[in-house]
């Protein structure tokens, strides 16, 4: 029953020859088959796995296999991986096969995974729940009847039920940490430009940012090692040294500082969710941390500026999706107007064509001071807001989400409500800052987060940190009832 | 009523890189469609611009030589719009804080008089593909080849007043860029382009008539023919009772009219923002100066030196320091055979100058190299070659006969100068004309060209003039 | 902030979206409550604040002038809807 291990655990059972990486790829290929109704593959590739793995073998025989040669993962479907399709999880891109790997896919490569195949995500990344992918919904583990959360639901979902032990996901607004949150595993967001962007379908350039959706702290960690880093092809990305995030997982936490905003903890927030996450605070205070009450003064306007420049960003990025070069195109097109119209208008869904709107309106003439410019100027207060909390603390807390896991269908029809449940993941993107969602104690049988912000490249501590209430709970180790009692 | 017009130019020069200014393809011109289109030109999903150093610095480069202010910090912008030859749906341009800001150039006007034409700025941005109307039964095909090309787009203050000002300018601009080395200037394969906007008003008016945009004009000819096109069009409506529209128009060059592209002027709300996947670029003062000590000798200089060095004219030093090239190619010859400056000068302006003419030639694919251009005027100096002896072996040269000496030996063309030689001949040509004689000797000087004309028949012209008029004088009076 | 059907039909033509007749109320509802949340951002005094447009504060890295792209044209226009003569075809284009 591998598919209960985390990769730490499983990169030890494939060097110890417990099993091989074929065999371990053959089990979660016969699960992923078994609970397709999950819906969190939107491609799988069963034969490229296989022949990954047994290259993996082969090294793993020659001594030569690093920490996670073998291991298999998925990968979010918003990543280019040359010869299988990328769809985004769009009508755009149905049939669109990437010619070129993205430079998270080669480094994945270059560690030796195996790449289970593409999870499913809402459209081009646009979504808080999953729902909005072209390739259908998937389902929460924890509660089919709910959402995963968004947008890489997929990625979340699947780890989740044991169908990848491990998968990258991308974070635009929250959406690595939400569906973490709401199905029970640790995600993390690094630092802008931690990880490159090069090959990653754009949703919004200046707030995009990949990280990994696992199990543990322990398994991010591994993961982002291997994510992370310079890349010459991304402007934004940084040349700065990556740090072995392994390494320093068991550093102390004494004299730890956790500022807790007032306005994450306000009146709005549910009681049951408050109570997980006090409680989660009071381990925290038994490690030796220190709790500090701080303000975040421009928290309400996240949103408002968020749903600004994420639109404006992603109008502009879409444009290339016209019919011409790849992608969807309408049949018989009138005249070069209707090719681009029909063709943008069947390949994009709802909530991606609401967004365009939304960013094409913010950036017409005549608007772009009242809402771009001012939407860039909030920005910064927001970003210092942050800059003024970290010279008092270590690292930020609270909920990852305002509530647990919610029915499907419950928010589809009001966009606005949608929008308002990344209310505590959205600044992080806005200020470019790492972030985190670790569980915490369940609310109505439903996994929670608790959020960790930290500073500018803080992202060893920020594991650290995430791995030290790891090792004193057992909430990141609970499982959703109906996927892993059994062998397979 | 007496009409001014007012004329700016936005100058589109390519800039002569190796690769495209966001990705790594080629510029080369004349590929087969599409090879040099990668995946960022394409503008495949996923792909990000990372911005090339020698576009940065060509563009500095072209500040700093029309003493411009340089951006410390500037800012790539999105320029959105649909169109097929433009993969992404946005063009990656320069808005609100270009690399160059306000510049200065001198024009000569005609009458000899000088202007100097502001440079509101230059912008760095990248170009578009291609679309090729025929060939495809209804369709239109897109070539991306282009694609991602640098240019800088140079946008002058609307302040040139005519036709002939705009071509002065935009022929000064063209030397300078290739000057500087960061365009060919090629004007066929569209290295080099324009666009003018182009408004009249009432003589003494001081606001701006209604502006119209004449796009990509190729030549210095059509500039100054799209311009008076444009300018009487625009007189003939306004005292017609019509008004000045603000729009788009192409010059079609085969009808020598203008006319609107209504097609381009729909929904032209461009959205500008700045490009979240690139950066500020930051001009540092270090970067700066290192561009100043890589600046070459720009044409103003040139020429002064020129007339300080040489003793040469204004108007020669400004003729032969026109273009880099021409500069390059007189200097190269006075210095490889020592000649004097001013001869060397005049048969570069005159003869070489002709022939490139005559065959529509660049000095730079010149038959004749300045190498053996320099043992021609050598000849000259030395008078082993009269000016007419010496446009024959200039003829010889051009068509690949050698350097001078070598077309002197082989077609036996050195000018005589041996006066014990010459003064057999004369001699000679005295004694077979008695009557002649007598006549000279009875007042009649005329008669000198007669002598003349006989010696160079003898000697088929290789007798030098001045020795033969001295020679004969002294034996007819002895 | 209220968007009229008028400015959904604007905006979507601007951004070549064809959105049918029947769908216009509903985004018209939907981006005027979008831009009512949005409105909140006018409370707030900005004057003298520098826009920020993107997270870090570093400036562009220039890459060197080399060519290293070759032709991978087949395999690049193997994803394009249509092709012909390896250039990309539309409907004419009228200039």
């Amino acid at each position: 029953m591998p598919h209960k291990k985390s990769i730490t655990e499983l990169s030890a059972g494939l060097a110890a020859g417990e099993y091989s990486s074929v065999e371990l790829t053959e089990h979660y290929l016969k699960r992923i088959e078994k609970h397709n109704d999950l819906n969190c593959y939107i491609t799988v590739d069963q034969e490229g796995a296989l022949q990954q793995a047994s290259q993996a073998d082969a090294l793993i025989a020659s001594g030569e296999a690093g920490a996670l040669t073998g291991v298999p993962m998925a990968h979010k479907d918003i990543f280019m991986t040359e010869g299988l399709a990328t769809t985004c999880g769009s009508r755009m891109l149905e049939n669109f096969v990437a010619p070129y790997d993205a430079t998270v896919v080669t480094k994945i490569k270059q560690a030796g995974m195996v790449t289970l195949g593409k999870a499913n995500m809402d459209e081009f990344a646009m979504g808080s729940s999953n729902e909005n992918s072209y390739f259908g919904r998937v389902l929460n583990p924890w509660n089919t009847a709910t959402v995963p959360g968004g947008s890489s639901g997929g990625s979340a979902a699947a780890v989740a039920a044991g169908l990848a032990p491990i998968a990258t996901a991308t974070d635009t607004g929250g959406s690595i940490r939400q569906p973490a949150a709401l199905c029970g595993l640790t995600g993390m967001k690094p630092t802008y430009g931690r990880v490159s962007r090069w090959g990653m379908v754009a949703f919004a350039s200046s707030l995009d940012q990949a990280g990994p959706m696992a199990q543990s702290a322990e398994d991010c960690a591994l993961l982002l090692n291997a994510m992370s880093g310079f890349d010459e092809k991304d402007s934004t990305c940084m040349d700065r040294p990556v740090d072995d995030y392994s390494a320093t997982l068991n550093d102390s936490l004494k004299g730890l500082r956790i500022g807790l905003p007032r306005e994450y903890f306000s009146e709005d927030l549910d009681p049951a969710m408050r109570k997980v996450v006090d409680d989660a605070l009071k381990v925290y205070e038994g490690l030796g941390a220190q709790l500090i009450e701080i303000d975040l003064p421009n928290t309400h306007l996240s949103i408002p500026v968020y749903y600004i420049v994420a639109p404006a960003e992603c109008s502009s990025n879409l444009s290339r999706f016209d019919g011409v070069r790849y992608g969807h195109r309408c049949d018989d097109p009138k005249d070069l107007n209707d090719l681009y119209s029909r063709s943008r208008g069947e390949g994009f869904g709802a909530e991606v064509t609401r967004r365009i709107m939304i960013g094409t309106y913010a950036l017409s003439s005549g608007y772009y001071d009242a809402y771009y410019l001012k939407a860039q100027q909030l920005r910064r207060l927001i970003k210092e807001g942050f800059e003024r909390a970290f010279e008092q603390v270590d690292v930020i807390m609270g909920p990852t989400s305002p509530d647990v896991a919610f029915p499907i269908g419950a928010k589809a029809d009001n966009p606005v409500d949608m929008y308002l449940s990344d209310i505590y993941t959205i600044s992080a993107n806005l200020a470019g800052l790492p972030a985190m969602s670790i569980p915490v104690e369940q609310v109505n049988q439903l996994p929670a987060g608790l959020q960790l912000i930290g500073n500018y490249w803080s992202e060893s501590r920020l594991l650290n940190i995430a791995h030290q209430f790891q090792q004193s709970t057992a909430w990141h180790s609970q499982k959703p009832a109906g996927f892993f009692e059994g062998e397979s | 009523m007496s009409w001014e017009t007012v004329i700016g130019l936005e100058i589109h020069a390519q800039l002569a890189t190796d690769s495209k200014i966001f990705s790594a393809s080629s510029t080369a011109y004349g590929a087969e469609p599409n090879k040099q289109a990668s995946i960022i030109d394409l503008g495949m999903p996923g792909v990000l611009p990372v911005l090339n150093e020698k576009a940065v610095a060509m563009a500095v480069k072209f500040g700093l030589a029309i003493d411009a202010e340089i951006a410390p910090r500037s800012v790539f912008a999105r320029k959105n719009y649909f169109y097929p030859d433009l993969p992404k749906g946005y063009q990656i341009s320069q808005f609100e804080l270009p690399i160059v800001g306000l510049g200065k150039l001198e024009i000569e006007l005609e009458s000899g008089q000088k202007k100097v034409i502001g440079v509101t700025r230059a912008h760095l941005e990248e170009d578009a593909g291609k679309s090729l109307h025929e060939d495809f039964d209804g369709m239109t095909g897109i070539d991306l080849n282009r694609a991602g090309t640098p240019l800088l787009e140079i946008v002058s203050e609307p302040e040139m007043a005519n036709a002939k000002e705009a071509v002065a300018y935009m022929k000064k601009i063209h030397s300078l860029v290739r000057y500087l080395g960061i365009c060919d200037g090629n004007m066929q394969e569209g290295s080099f382009r324009c666009d003018a906007n182009v408004s009249v008003r009432p003589a003494g008016q001081e606001e701006f008539g209604t502006r119209a945009e004449i796009k990509n004009i190729n030549s210095f000819r059509f500039v100054e023919r799209a311009i008076n096109h444009e300018v009487n069009r625009q007189i003939d409506l306004i005292e017609d009772g019509g008004t000045v529209v603000q729009e788009t128009r192409l010059y079609d060059p085969d009808r020598d009219e203008t006319r609107s592209m209504r097609s381009k002027e729909e929904a032209n709300d461009y959205r500008y923002f700045p490009d979240p996947d690139l950066l500020p670029v930051e001009i540092t003062p270090e970067f700066l100066s290192q561009m100043r000590e890589q600046l070459p000798e720009l044409p103003e200089q040139k020429k002064q030196r020129f007339i300080e060095q040489y003793s040469l004219s204004e108007y020669d030093a400004s003729a032969l320091t026109s273009n880099r090239a021409t500069a390059e190619y007189y200097e190269e010859a006075i210095k490889l055979e020592a000649t004097d400056p001013k001869l060397t000068a005049n048969w570069v302006m005159g003869e070489l100058s002709a022939a490139l003419n005559e065959h529509n030639l660049d000095i730079e694919s010149s038959p004749v190299s300045a190498e053996l251009f320099a043992t021609l005027v050598k000849r000259i100096e030395d008078q082993t070659l009269s000016g007419k002896l010496a446009k024959e072996v200039f003829e010889y040269m051009w068509q690949g006969e050698g350097d001078a000496d070598t077309i002197i030996e082989k077609r036996g063309l050195k000018q005589i100068t041996d006066s014990g030689a010459l003064e057999e001949i004369i001699v000679g040509i005295l004694k077979d004309s008695p009557d002649q004689v007598a006549q000279f000797k009875a007042g009649n000087d005329k008669i000198i060209g007669f002598f003349v004309g006989k010696v160079m028949q003898q000697t088929k012209g290789k007798a030098n003039p001045v020795q033969v008029n001295e020679l004969l004088q002294k034996l007819l009076q002895a | 902030m209220s968007i009229s059907d008028d400015d959904v039909k604007k905006i979507a033509h601007l951004a070549r979206l064809h959105i049918s007749e029947d769908q216009v109320p509903g985004y018209a509802n939907n981006l005027s409550s979008i831009f009512e949340l949005v409105e909140q951002m006018q409370a707030v005094d900005t004057t003298g604040v520098e826009p920020m447009a993107h997270p870090l504060d570093i400036v562009q890295r220039l890459r060197v002038d080399e060519v290293n792209e070759t032709d991978q044209r087949e395999k690049y226009q193997a994803v394009a809807p249509q092709t012909e003569d390896g250039l990309y075809l539309v409907p004419k284009v009228i200039e």
